[in-house]
């Protein structure tokens, strides 16, 4: 398998007068989980697209696991497994015959099929309603029969269109170690897009951020952070007003202050040096009581890159 | 693609046999009340007038096609209203392989029942009213039968997918596909009324005089050559870059 398993070369898909996609170079490393974030309408589900060769770029080019998007896009859909926007089950049908379907597509012999069935419903902890037929199921349990549908033939990569949306945060949690437990254990490559900056903090190693077609940053999450979001200070006390909030901003290694919910919450430029900053805080009369520093997460990464685009 | 055209029939079959629910529940009512009705009750009903009657092969006819006609468009309208038609998009199926499948599901079922009733009706008459004798269909009238519905269920099916790649919904497509099907029926006949009476002498001549096999392979030519063609209409039109954007 090549060491890069999706390479894209300005990569564009225009709609009639609207740029979907626009330029878009990446690189996804084999064997790793990589997050593609972008608000609605960004562009994700176009690239997803393109690249299973569902869509042909209007311009640039793409490969995956070494095959061109445009020319081999058979073999490509034939080593991949993908799980789009929707479960996209058969609902008269029970969950064990939406598997066997997917089962036979992919060629699995009869006595494979059953055994990699029942393992993935074991796993998943569907087996017991295998016979049901899924159209009372819960979002949730539909979305994990999904999942097992993706990974029936073992892909090399696996595309996942938002896969945890719509789901209460049990039920996402679940589907993740699900997911992290199946798929990346048997050594794919996972291509998912998602709207929870959490989830893919904690699921990828790493990111990239679309926005309007464009890409605007990629990387680790821990890059991400230090390179856009910097180190950050939430001191709770009393006494927080305009002016403390313009004084502070006036120092040099203050990047940005704001309040939330009566705390403040301070952005470094660089290193998050807290003396001056209580100093400043004690000296303008602002009661102190508590004071924490840590990094910015993936979502105020994500929200200053979405600003900064807006700017 | 032979092996993955049988994987989408079996999907196809196995979806028209739980539209009720159970698999057994949409068997009989799938194949066992049809073939009860017009394998079984119908020709006891009629009795040797069954097999000697000019309307018994038109019905042989025109029963697959409006088969034909319901089943393509759940399949191919209601494969996209129920938003799976992406993710199978996504498979390594190849398009003609879903086009070839769906279109053989269909085909085989409308089809296939057609010309099982009428074995079974051929055996319940003879049963119920041999009385010793053997009553047969003619075997020119068996082949014609056979012939020209399969190529007629085949023009159903291939309008149809064009017909449900065009429609918002299930309904729409099988409305449509309906009321076209109609009009060619009562089209034909009201056309044919409405021929000059020299046009319609003529034609009454020819086909009257024409052999039967001459006048089934002038038919089933035409039928030939409008299969073609939808046919290849609808392998222009069910391709995935275009279907994705439905």
């Amino acid at each position: 398998m090549p060491e890069i398993a999706i390479r894209t070369e300005e990569l564009t898909r225009d709609f009639a007068n609207v740029r979907a996609v626009d330029g878009l170079n990446l690189e996804v490393e084999a064997g790793t989980v990589f997050g593609f974030l972008g608000p609605n309408g960004s562009g994700k589900t176009t690239t997803i697209r393109m690249l299973l060769g569902l869509l042909e770029p209007s311009s640039g080019r793409a490969e995956v696991l070494g095959l061109d998007t445009r020319t081999q896009s058979g073999q490509i859909r034939a080593i991949s497994g993908a799980l789009l926007e929707n479960p996209a089950l058969y609902e008269r049908f029970s969950a064990e015959d939406n598997l066997d379907f997917y089962a036979r597509i992919w060629r699995i012999g009869a006595a494979e099929r059953r055994m990699r069935i029942r393992q993935l419903l074991n796993h998943l902890g569907l087996w017991e309603r295998r016979k049901e037929t899924v159209v009372k199921w819960s979002r949730g349990m539909k979305q994990k029969l999904a999942v097992a549908r993706a990974l029936l033939h073992r892909p090399a990569l696996i595309f996942l269109d938002e896969p945890t949306a719509g789901l209460d945060p049990v039920a996402a949690a679940a589907l993740r170690a699900d997911l992290e437990s199946l798929a990346v254990g048997d050594g794919a490559t996972v291509f998912l897009t998602t709207h929870n900056l959490a989830e893919a903090e904690k699921f990828c190693r790493r990111v990239a951020v679309i926005r309007e077609g464009k890409l605007l940053a990629v990387g680790h999450p821990d890059e991400l952070r230090s390179q856009r979001g910097g180190l950050k200070a939430e001191v709770l006390g009393r006494g927080f007003n305009p002016e403390v909030l313009l004084a502070l901003r006036a120092l040099p290694l203050v990047a940005s202050t704001e309040l939330q919910n009566g705390r403040l919450v301070i952005g470094f430029s660089g290193k998050a040096d807290l003396a001056p900053v209580v100093a400043l805080l004690v000296t303008l009369g602002v009661q102190v009581e508590e004071v924490h520093k840590g990094k910015a997460s993936l979502e105020d990464v994500f929200l200053t890159l979405m600003e900064e685009e807006t700017a | 693609m032979i092996r993955d055209i049988w994987t989408m029939v079996w999907k196809e079959w196995r979806e028209i046999f739980l539209q009720r629910g159970t698999f057994r529940g949409g068997v009989f009512s799938a194949i066992v009340i049809p073939l009860g009705l017009l394998g079984i009750f119908i020709p006891w009903q009629e009795g040797r007038h069954w097999a000697q009657s000019a309307i018994t092969p038109v019905l042989w006819v025109w029963l697959p096609v409006f088969l034909v006609a319901t089943m393509i468009c759940e399949s191919f309208a209601g494969e996209r209203e129920r938003k799976t038609l992406e993710t199978l998009l996504a498979s390594r199926l190849a398009d003609r392989t879903i086009l070839f499948g769906k279109i053989a599901a269909a085909v085989g079922y409308g089809w296939g029942l057609a010309i099982a009733s009428m074995a079974l009706g051929l055996i319940t008459v003879n049963l119920v009213h041999g009385h010793g004798d053997l009553i047969l269909l003619p075997a020119q009238t068996i082949l014609v039968v056979c012939a020209i519905s399969l190529l007629a269920s085949a023009l159903a099916a291939s309008a149809g997918v064009l017909i449900s790649l065009r429609a918002a919904t299930v309904r729409q497509a099988q409305q449509t596909l309906s009321l076209s099907l109609m009009g060619i029926m009562f089209g034909g006949v009201f056309g044919l009324q409405a021929l000059p009476p020299e046009w319609k002498a003529w034609l009454f001549r020819t086909f009257a005089g024409a052999h039967l096999g001459t006048t089934t392979l002038i038919g089933g030519g035409v039928l030939l050559a409008l299969d073609l063609l939808l046919i290849s209409a609808a392998m222009a039109r069910f391709q995935r870059a275009r279907l994705i954007l439905d």
